[in-house]
């Protein structure tokens, strides 16, 4: 009798704190109610918190939502973020805007699923919350229902994540860290609140929220290993504030290769911000990463010598792969024909000495596609003309000769599964849908 | 001594392992359907079909071959009994100067196995990745929905070459 009691108190205490009011529904503001300098900073923010890559569905309108995202927990649907009255945020006042992104809850006062990863966005500023409002609700409102999200019971109760957030939303603002720079602390707003680095590279414990202990450890995004982006990264070379902000702003860098998988979307969102948002976003992660050990450092150098004077050393292992490599690679891998049009010098590359071969063998199959109008870099996929042995046989060669790392394990089941999940998932590297050829257009209101 | 297999033959060629399959192809085989565009396979032109996908022959060396088997332009119909995609960018007049257009085809003609009626939408992603610089791109696009077409009806069915 007493368990039933204190059950009852339990369940009574968390409807109380789970539930949220709605907030009243609003005409549709007019796209004239609303400055064009906000509208133009939201679109840069907007690039910046990524936000058109999952609330966009392969083929569909920009922000029109619908966008099937794989969970460990199961599929949850985008929603719809044109300012559409019936089944986007057209309805939604800047109030509700604000509630959504710091608490996760939308107009009607329903959680929402931590996929949309509010753990960040709770940083936000208003000002800034102000701005991607103006620029979502000047955008064409496009008319999408959602699927209904795929959640097993009992996580198809939104109340669950009422728990959820009580366990792992911290709303406690950011505070500015006096002893750094601006830069520094600009750096820190952009990366832990709007961009969500962590999303992808912090790995997440068994309820699907970040491990706070092991912050930008590595984590996972659609079937690409995201990786340790902190003292633990895996690069060759260690990466410093230049490199950060090369590579962010283009997507390649010479001394560590193209950005591809879903941080192709990240560097082709970032590639049109302003510099000073892009230069403070790597100004704060060359200090996650932190300055390398003198051993690293003097290893990075030896890499880079090698590879200038190419003589990488060879390795005894593997000759099959050695001899795929050499006819079918080493043509644009090993000519010093620079980025982006030459292919990087895998002894610079992070793929090899990741922890699994993930990202290596989805390279592999499908390539690197070329943006359109853009100076981007290039790769045919070999899923047609090599077998699963044959990538496994080249992936455990490479690893052996540029990864200076004990071998993979399971390398070919690895690309049996990379082959299967190659068509499926947030089908990132398609391009966005008519593009404005001119750059200059993209940030048109 | 390497054997490859194309067209439906076995042929013996005086190859080593890593020796691209373009240059068999070329200079063995007299095979000049598939072209030398770029050699790095960012072009398209020297694509063929191996066991029914579309391959970029110049980055595919011999030793990636073992157990499959190669069809290049000459496989699927010849000039008096063209085959369904021949025909088809013929009757659309899709080549101008006709460098990319083996390639095109033969990547048109894995799609159309796989997918007998693509749309506008499949086929421009499909050959997105061959480069052109000539004007035909509109024509390319209806040579391959009458490929499709020709292929679905019986006129065709004695020109089907050896398409997989």
């Amino acid at each position: 009798m007493g368990g039933l009691f204190a059950a009852l108190v339990v369940a009574g205490a968390t409807v109380a704190l789970a539930w949220r009011p709605g907030i009243a529904a609003v005409d549709p503001p007019s796209a004239d109610t609303f400055d064009e300098a906000l509208v133009k900073r939201g679109r840069d923010l907007a690039a910046i918190g990524n936000c058109g890559t999952c609330h966009t569905r392969g083929g569909g309108t920009d922000f029109a939502g619908d966008l099937p995202v794989p969970t460990p927990f199961g599929t949850v649907y985008s929603s719809n973020i044109t300012p559409d009255a019936d089944t986007g945020i057209g309805r939604w006042s800047e109030t509700a805007f604000r509630r959504a992104m710091r608490a996760g809850v939308d107009r009607e006062g329903r959680h929402l699923y931590p996929t949309f990863p509010y753990d960040h966005f709770t940083h936000v500023s208003d000002e800034d919350d102000r701005a991607l409002y103006a620029y979502l609700m000047t955008r064409q409102p496009v008319h999408v229902q959602a699927h209904e999200n795929q959640l097993p019971f009992p996580l198809d109760r939104r109340i669950m994540i009422a728990g959820w957030k009580l366990l792992f939303l911290r709303r406690t603002p950011l505070e500015p860290d006096p002893t750094k720079s601006a830069e520094w602390n600009r750096g820190a707003y952009l990366v832990e609140g709007l961009a969500h680095c962590g999303a992808c590279h912090t790995p997440r414990n068994v309820l699907g929220a970040e491990r706070a202990s092991a912050q930008f450890a590595g984590g996972e995004a659609d079937n690409w290993s995201a990786y340790a982006i902190n003292a633990q990264s895996p690069a060759p070379v260690p990466w410093d504030a230049d490199a950060l902000f090369a590579y962010l702003r283009n997507g390649w860098h010479p001394d560590h290769g193209v950005a591809r998988g879903p941080m192709a979307d990240v560097v082709r969102n970032l590639s049109d911000v302003p510099d000073q948002d892009v230069r403070a976003i790597a100004t704060y992660m060359a200090d996650v990463f932190g300055l390398p050990p003198p051993d690293r450092k003097r290893r990075g150098e030896e890499v880079l010598a090698q590879v200038k004077s190419n003589s990488v050393p060879a390795t005894q292992a593997g000759a099959t792969g050695a001899a795929i490599y050499a006819a079918t690679c080493a043509s644009c891998h090993e000519t010093n024909r620079s980025l982006p049009y030459g292919g990087v010098n895998l002894a610079l590359s992070t793929a090899f000495s990741a922890s699994d071969a993930r990202n290596a063998a989805n390279i592999v199959l499908a390539g690197i596609r070329p943006v359109a109008g853009e100076r981007s870099p290039i790769m045919p996929g070999f899923a047609a003309s090599m077998s699963n042995a044959q990538i496994a046989a080249l992936l455990d060669y490479l690893r052996a000769r540029f990864g200076h790392q004990p071998a993979w394990a399971g390398v070919e089941k690895t690309v049996a599964d990379a082959r299967l999940t190659q068509t499926v998932g947030l089908q990132t590297s398609l391009p966005p849908d008519n593009p404005p050829t001119d750059r200059r257009e993209r940030g048109k209101p | 001594m390497m054997t490859v297999k194309v067209n439906g033959r076995d042929h013996q060629v005086d190859a080593e392992p890593d020796t691209p399959l373009l240059y068999v192809l070329r200079d063995d085989l007299a095979l000049n359907a598939a072209k030398f565009g770029c050699g790095l396979g960012q072009c398209g032109a020297c694509t063929v079909i191996i066991d029914g996908k579309a391959v970029l022959s110049c980055v595919t060396p011999l030793l990636l071959l073992e157990g499959k088997e190669v069809t290049t332009l000459e496989g699927l119909g010849s000039i008096e009994t063209p085959a369904p995609i021949q025909r088809a960018f013929m009757e659309e007049q899709a080549a101008q100067c006709g460098y990319c257009i083996a390639g095109m085809m033969m990547r048109a003609q894995a799609l159309l196995q796989g997918n007998p009626k693509p749309t506008d939408d499949e086929i421009r992603t499909e050959l997105e990745s061959h480069l052109c610089r000539c004007g035909t791109h509109m024509r390319i696009l209806r040579a391959v929905h009458r490929a499709a077409h020709l292929m679905q009806t019986a006129d065709a069915s004695t020109s089907q070459g050896r398409s997989q």
